[in-house]
């Protein structure tokens, strides 16, 4: 047996670990994809009628993109807590690998729902977008925006009785700058091809890149505060 | 451990520890000092304060008063250092139902830092009388089983400083008796807190601390 201090290893083991629980509980997965499949048949079937113009179509696809991560991100967090494991994991890791771990969890979680919820949402409001790349990464860096900032609120409200809507009630504030730029980048993506939809977009593309790493940053500072106090 | 092999005294101070709880006092002024080779037992009745000593020991939560020190080689070690030099069982604890003993084991060992072969776990495993069932899930398991898994996970860093609450809840005769000859073993090179009622227990200690008194 050897000891070494590796932070990078240590994040990626409660990655592992979580993603290990997921697979064999669908604790968060399934209560994701639910809601989200069934937030999006609803949409379809209200609007699919209307012609919708670009900024509308992208507003309706991140409502249901951000209301799917209300419902599954706090997950693991919350599940440490409710199944008082959090003790164990508290006396045996370091804050920064948890924090990290979790994640970097809830952004595979979040990307393998947007890998569901945008084809499917191009499929049932029969939208073909004039620019894949630009939506791709619009949603890639919107799924990140998202999950950086439920990680840490997870953490804060792990803790607290009623979780579910002081989650959503501290979320929505926080995520706002993120939330409209992911949807700016995606109006633009369905709206027109490269190179003036990349240019329209390109403001949107740094607000959700700097919005990230403040995000992580700030987090990263608190996070060991919010974990063991 | 020093680099000619020596176990460092590892020490464990208590000074003038209260803790409160609103007007709720549950601690008033408690000191000890307790080094490697000994064992501190605390006892008193429930909701005299034992697992809350116990849990201030390994800072889970703040003294109201006073301050808790431990030192290392005569050095302070620091708050962050925690993972490395605490071995914790408590009721409280709990492992992942989903996942195997083994699996447990060694999320754990990687999260602090250690890379563990399998032998070592089954080996582990084997000297709690767990041998088999590595790879059973923890949520198969019987709360003495459970009890025992704690034990693995305690010990699996070699940690100076070993904190049991509670040491034999859950655990049938064999397993008292395995963990009182635990206790006696790592008595050679860990400082041992002890939180029971157990008149046995209490027994092993040598510095007894009754509180709610």
């Amino acid at each position: 047996m050897t000891s070494s201090s590796n932070w990078g290893s240590e994040s990626l083991a409660v990655l592992w670990k979580d993603l290990l629980s997921e697979f064999r509980t669908r604790y968060s997965l399934s209560a994701v994809l639910l809601f989200s499949v069934t937030a999006l048949a609803v949409v379809s079937f209200s609007v699919s009628p209307y012609a919708l113009d670009p900024e509308a179509k992208a507003a309706f696809l991140w409502i249901v993109l951000f209301f799917s991560a209300m419902s599954g991100l706090s997950r693991s967090f919350v599940r440490e807590e409710e199944t008082r494991t959090a003790l164990a994991l508290r006396l045996s890791a370091s804050a920064d690998a948890v924090y990290m771990g979790k994640l970097l969890f809830n952004i595979v979680l979040q990307s393998a729902v947007a890998a569901i919820v945008v084809p499917l949402f191009l499929l049932l409001m029969d939208t073909r977008p004039a620019n894949p790349a630009l939506l791709t990464a619009a949603t890639a860096l919107g799924t990140l925006a998202l999950a950086s900032s439920s990680t840490i609120i997870a953490a804060i409200v792990s803790r607290a009785n009623a979780k579910g809507a002081l989650f959503a009630v501290l979320a929505f504030p926080l995520s706002l700058p993120g939330l409209s730029s992911a949807i700016g980048a995606t109006a633009e993506a369905l709206r027109g091809s490269m190179p003036e939809a990349g240019i329209g977009a390109a403001g949107d593309i740094r607000v959700l890149i700097a919005y990230s790493a403040l995000m992580i940053a700030a987090s990263l500072l608190l996070f060991d505060y919010v974990w063991n106090s | 451990m020093t680099t000619d092999g020596k176990t460092e005294v590892f020490e464990l101070v208590l000074e003038s520890v209260s803790k409160s709880y609103g007007a709720r006092q549950v601690l008033r002024s408690v000191s000890a000092t307790v080094r490697t080779g000994q064992v501190l037992a605390i006892t008193g009745p429930n909701g005299s304060g034992k697992s809350t000593l116990i849990k201030a020991v390994c800072r889970l939560i703040r003294p109201t008063h006073g301050r808790i020190l431990w030192k290392l080689g005569g050095k302070e070690v620091p708050a962050e250092a925690g993972r490395k030099v605490i071995g914790f069982v408590s009721p409280d604890l709990m492992f992942y139902d989903e996942l195997t003993a083994a699996e447990n084991l060694r999320f754990f060992a990687q999260v602090r830092g250690m890379k563990i072969a399998d032998e070592d776990i089954e080996s582990a495993l084997d000297s709690l009388h767990l041998g088999g069932r590595g790879s059973d899930v923890v949520g198969s398991y019987s709360s003495g089983m459970k009890q025992r898994l704690k034990y693995a996970y305690a010990l699996q860093h070699d940690p100076p400083l070993l904190l049991l609450d509670e040491p034999t809840a859950n655990l049938d005769t064999q397993g008292v008796s395995l963990v009182h000859d635990l206790i006696e073993d790592s008595k050679r090179s860990k400082c041992i807190v002890i939180a029971t009622n157990e008149p046995e227990e209490v027994g092993l200690g040598d510095i007894v601390i009754k509180l709610g008194e």
